[in-house]
């Protein structure tokens, strides 16, 4: 706003030239800007989803495209928390689909859902998927991990998310239920950085979600372990506050929560 | 021929005499204002109630540390390494310089997550190199203070190299010829001769290089991992306290921008004061 007064203030423009150079390069910055969720004539939708659903919501939105012509899904996969600090700095998109219930009350507390979706659906979210941990070992397994308990043996590298992650908040609680510690050799940003870790057999075990050794099923082993259902992730979708297109964006979230076959067969449990 | 040198001359003087044109002073301002916004960014959000417990937390020191003690080895291995290198790119000719000249620039275009999983490629427990340090030493890099130091050599020695070569083709190489034609070998000269004189480019190019590594990030968290206390530098404890408490992401960024200004300035001072 500040920028619009200072490119009309004409006669003050010589001695401010610096100030109009820099106020119309914010002006065509905050142009392009606009331009990411808009388009509702066409039907554009921008989905934010954490990147264990990477594969899934591929696969849906290739359906959806399908079933709604004319509509395009712009796709964009990452960390929870990081997408969370997107939305709160205002990046334009429609649905946000998180991996765990604590990252959508950090959106849901900010910028919000969109009110009349979340009168219809919940102020918290719709859980449309669960997820579990299993530990992920290389296919010759080198350090012999048969049980929980063998990640806290002297020697043995095992990798895991940091707590501030959804994964790694369920390795806590995991660890907790277990009572079991295992001391990590590194705090990964994101699942998939601990499944790269096992597949390169840099670590000897790693703690991924059940749907990670589903999608590197032959490069890593996965297995199941007690105290891993007291950790089950549940992933809450919404409609977010900011979207232009609420009508479009809630269709959206309807075939998500219909995607059950998509979801089980990657490894997903459903509610 | 003398009436045109004068008139430019003349026109030199009075560029010199005159108001500084503002066809460089606008982009200078807009290019300022640029870069400084987003540092008043990070003061305006920082929450300035609780600064001083946040800072004296012993995660908060032992990252700093850690990043400041990575930072300053990784430079002095890429002066090491590095002064050399530039000395051989810009002072001899062998087959194949120009190639390994663009080499040396690869790690300067290539994402620096690229450059981790490189890394982890060949010093990995299971790499090319590194499955043999297991075997042979009982020697694995990843997730060691040592493989933040290789990550941070990777990403910004190739910055100490380009500064020291540039040095090194502006200096007046009829010094190092008379030294020669004195009897000097060619590493006295080096010592002796070359060094001295290029002695500014080496030391901008220590700065950049340290400055770069005290902000390495992605090769880090790939090759190195994450650990408090043991590979987790201020870049890495940035990243991971922004995804649930970025006011403690604030606080960080601060200390490590205040430090590294302080350090650079320090040093900077010093150097023109010795002059």
């Amino acid at each position: 706003m500040t920028a619009m007064r200072e490119t009309g203030s004409r006669p003050a423009l010589r001695t401010r030239g610096p100030v109009a150079v820099l106020a119309v390069a914010v002006l065509a910055l905050t142009a392009c800007g606009g331009t990411g969720s808009g388009g509702e004539a066409d039907g554009e939708l921008t989905v934010l989803a954490a990147a264990s659903l990477t594969d899934v919501f591929t696969d849906i939105a290739a359906d959806f495209e399908e079933r709604h012509p004319g509509t395009r899904v712009t796709l964009n996969f990452a960390g929870s928390g990081e997408l969370a600090q997107q939305i709160a700095s205002g990046a334009p998109a429609d649905v946000f689909a998180a991996a765990d219930t604590a990252t959508m009350e950090q959106v849901v507390e900010g910028e919000g859902l969109d009110a009349d979706w979340a009168a219809e659906h919940g102020t918290h979210g719709l859980v449309f998927a669960t997820n579990t941990l299993r530990i992920a070992v290389p296919p010759d397994n080198p350090a012999g991990i048969e049980t929980f308990a063998d990640l806290a043996a002297d020697g043995v590298q095992v990798a895991v998310c940091a707590e501030q992650v959804p994964c790694g908040a369920a390795t806590r609680t995991a660890m907790d239920a277990s009572g079991v510690e295992v001391t990590p050799v590194t705090l990964e940003e994101d699942v998939r950085a601990v499944l790269t870790k096992v597949e390169l057999g840099e670590v000897d075990a790693g703690l991924v979600y059940a749907t990670d050794v589903d999608a590197a099923r032959g490069r890593v082993e996965g297995l199941e372990f007690p105290g891993a259902e007291e950790a089950v992730n549940e992933y809450p979708i919404g409609v977010l506050a900011g979207s232009d297109d609420t009508g479009l964006a809630a269709t959206w979230v309807d075939a998500v929560v219909d995607g059950t076959d998509v979801l089980s067969d990657a490894g997903f449990g459903t509610p | 021929m003398s009436a045109p040198a004068d008139r430019r001359a003349g026109r030199r003087t009075r560029v010199r005499a005159g108001r500084t044109p503002w066809i460089l002073v606008v982009p200078a301002v807009v290019g300022v204002l640029f870069l400084v916004l987003p540092f008043a960014g990070l003061l305006v959000r920082a929450p300035w109630s609780t600064m001083g417990a946040r800072v004296s937390d012993p995660a908060v020191l032992s990252a700093l540390w850690l990043s400041l003690s990575t930072a300053s080895v990784a430079t002095a291995v890429s002066l090491l390494f590095g002064v050399p290198l530039a000395w051989l790119l810009a002072r001899t000719r062998f087959p194949g310089r120009r190639f390994v000249r663009a080499l040396v620039t690869v790690p300067l275009v290539i994402p620096p997550v690229v450059g981790g999983v490189a890394l982890l490629l060949v010093l990995g427990r299971n790499g090319l190199v590194g499955r043999y340090l297991d075997a042979w030493f009982g020697l694995t890099l990843p997730f060691t203070p040592a493989a933040v130091v290789i990550a941070q050599v990777f990403v910004a020695m190739p910055f100490l190299v380009i500064s020291v070569e540039g040095a090194l083709r502006g200096a007046d190489r009829r010094y190092e010829e008379a030294a020669a034609t004195l009897g000097a070998s060619r590493a006295t000269v080096f010592a002796r001769v070359t060094l001295p004189m290029v002695l500014p480019g080496i030391a901008a190019g220590a700065a950049l290089c340290w400055a770069r590594a005290l902000g390495e990030f992605g090769a880090t968290i790939t090759f190195a991992g994450n650990f408090p206390g043991t590979t987790q530098t201020m870049p890495l404890a940035v990243y991971i306290a922004m995804q649930r408490d970025p006011e403690a992401a604030i606080v960080l960024s601060l200390v490590l921008l205040l430090v590294s200004l302080a350090v650079l300035g320090t040093l900077r001072e010093r150097w023109v004061h010795a002059r």
